[in-house]
């Protein structure tokens, strides 16, 4: 890492089994974008990768050639000039840096590396928790320097991932576990816009909205958290824990944000409205199933890069003939060539 | 206290994961419950059960929604909470070392003046407590014991501090605790102790489990240093005592 954006650390789907000795998981905040740059290396899905903070990174081979893939959060990145897009592979040659820029839309990026991040798994996972000692090749977040251990790049095309659109929409929640906590103060969360302060981490995002008031006041015996889990501490402030929450809490929990929606929320940006929308338990969980089937479905999700080089020329060709082409009008779809 | 719940509440945390309230206060008997309904569930071995956190008053049940839905699991972790408690088993006891005030027990002093007795009775009656392992939790074995005496509760500093040291032995309300990790905390901090419940490279990494019986012994500073030496190389300071 010849430059690292602040908040970036090593990251995969964390390591379980342990929450009853106060051990949180950790893990990456975005799932699916993990597990799409996986994907575009032929590498498991949930392999260790780098998860990038929002700000500027230089990755720069040396050695030898190292093939990475970007994904999560949409950004400028280069490799000598030469643009590269998210969602795509990209082979750097002894001596070449990938440039990623300041993230335009999304917080966390994922840099996967083919053949994977190596490392000392501990429970099974090599994420950092910095505060347990936790995470290899580095237990603690990256710094300009860090060096990784990596496979030389094989002789394979660059690929591309198609991902479904980004989902719109509000966030999903299942209310619980303390909702009876709070009375009117339930549609007032439900109802509000919501910001993401700045002040929030891996630990926990800190919500600006409304104050939540407490039915019974604001003091529980502390009971288990989940990643998601939305506490109403003192000053009404609702706060969303994160994959390096602690593993109790000691504030009513209004609501749960759902699996499926949780790495959508945790690229929400700093400040940018968004609104909770609440399920029901079947609703939830069909969106788990759903959400899995995305996941299992990336590999085949994956093509040469090349493919899409020859739409764009023979897209261009039809539009070079005159031809207008309307994504939302279907009767412009069929191309027909100037002259037939 | 209020009355243990019985059957206790199923209730949502999330998509994948249930709490069982037994209680919504710190109640011994509920705890009793939720640690034999954390034994009953390890011995069903469901296989759609990723894992389970005991705390005071509930227990949160991870799990794999695409193994099981939420009624299924739900009903089934309620007929488990109906079982008849199990005879109590003979209980590890531990004891614990710790160098109670000076730079260790900051507010050693501040404790004795709001209770109106000496240091000296302060840590007595701490060493006098029986306790268990009511819950780990927060950060990496951070134990939550319940059996302070009555004598000892007051409610928690009005302001937390942001760093106290490893190894601190505080109460707070009606509760102890043994801490492993420096890390913020709002309680009163009465000692420090050698023994680490987490420490990576050791066998075994997590000294404590919920359900252990704790009893603590006073030792002097210099105790204190050598055991944190033999500690920091990986020995386990704490004792096992026959109950």
């Amino acid at each position: 890492m010849t430059s690292i954006s602040p908040g970036s650390s090593v990251q995969d789907l964390g390591r379980f089994g342990a929450q009853r000795y106060g051990l949180v998981p950790s893990g990456a905040v975005d799932r699916l974008a993990m597990a799409g740059a996986n994907a575009l290396l032929g590498n498991p899905l949930f392999t260790a990768t780098i998860e990038l903070g929002p700000l500027n990174s230089v990755v720069t081979a040396k050695g030898g050639a190292v093939r990475v893939a970007l994904s999560g959060a949409q950004r400028p990145a280069d490799v000598g000039g030469t643009p590269v897009a998210v969602n795509t592979t990209v082979m750097l040659a002894d001596g070449e840096s990938l440039t990623i820029g300041v993230a335009r839309s999304g917080t966390f990026g994922y840099l996967a590396i083919e053949g994977g991040v190596r490392g000392e798994p501990m429970f099974g996972s090599l994420a950092v928790n910095a505060r347990a000692g936790l995470g290899s090749p580095y237990p603690r977040p990256l710094q300009p320097g860090d060096q990784f251990l990596v496979a030389a790049a094989s002789a394979t095309t660059e690929k591309r991932i198609e991902l479904p659109a980004p989902v719109e929409g509000p966030i999903r929640v299942v209310l619980g576990p303390q909702d009876d906590e709070f009375a009117d103060a339930k549609d007032l969360f439900l109802n509000s816009e919501w910001k993401i302060s700045a002040t929030s981490d891996r630990m926990g995002y800190r919500l600006e909205g409304p104050s939540i008031k407490h039915l019974h006041g604001h003091n529980i015996v502390s009971d288990g958290t989940v990643n998601g889990s939305i506490q109403v501490p003192g000053n009404g402030q609702p706060i969303v824990l994160m994959p390096d929450r602690g593993t109790s809490g000691g504030y009513p929990k209004i609501a749960t944000v759902i699996t499926a929606d949780l790495g959508r929320f945790g690229q929400t940006q700093p400040g940018k409205p968004f609104r909770f929308k609440a399920v029901t338990m079947a609703e939830a969980q069909a969106a788990y199933r759903a959400f899995f089937e995305l996941l299992q479905s990336l590999p085949g999700r994956v093509h040469d890069s090349n493919i899409l080089m020859l739409d764009i020329k023979a897209l261009l060709q039809a539009n070079v003939a005159g031809t207008a082409v309307d994504a939302t009008n279907d009767a412009t779809w069929q191309v027909t060539v100037a002259g037939s | 206290m209020d009355a243990v719940l019985s059957p206790p509440r199923i209730l949502p945390s999330g998509d994948a994961a249930i709490t069982v309230e037994f209680s919504r206060t710190i109640d011994d008997d509920a705890n009793r419950r939720v640690l034999a309904l954390d034994e009953f569930v390890a011995a069903e071995a469901l296989p759609a059960v990723t894992e389970t956190v005991p705390t005071y008053r509930s227990l949160l049940v991870h799990y794999d929604p695409l193994q099981i839905d939420f009624d299924t699991l739900g009903a089934k972790l309620t007929e488990l909470a109906l079982k008849p408690l199990p005879e109590a088993k003979t209980t590890r006891r531990w004891r614990v070392p710790v160098a109670y005030g000076g730079e260790n027990g900051i507010d050693l002093e501040d404790v004795a003046k709001a209770l109106d007795i000496s240091p000296e009775e302060v840590i007595a009656r701490h060493v006098g407590g029986d306790y268990k392992v009511a819950m780990i939790g927060f950060t990496p074995g951070w134990s939550y014991l319940s059996g302070l005496p009555a004598s000892m509760q007051m409610s928690r500093r009005q302001n937390p501090r942001l760093l106290t040291p490893a190894g601190t032995i505080s109460i707070g309300g009606i509760q102890t605790g043994v801490q492993c990790l420096a890390g913020p905390s709002g309680w009163h901090l009465l000692g420090r102790t050698a023994v680490r419940t987490y420490q990576l490279g050791r066998d075994p990494i997590f000294l404590l489990e919920p359900g252990d019986a704790i009893s603590f012994a006073a030792v002097d500073e210099k105790t204190f240093k050598e055991q944190d030496r033999a500690a920091e190389a990986g020995e386990v300071v704490a004792e096992l005592i026959p109950s």
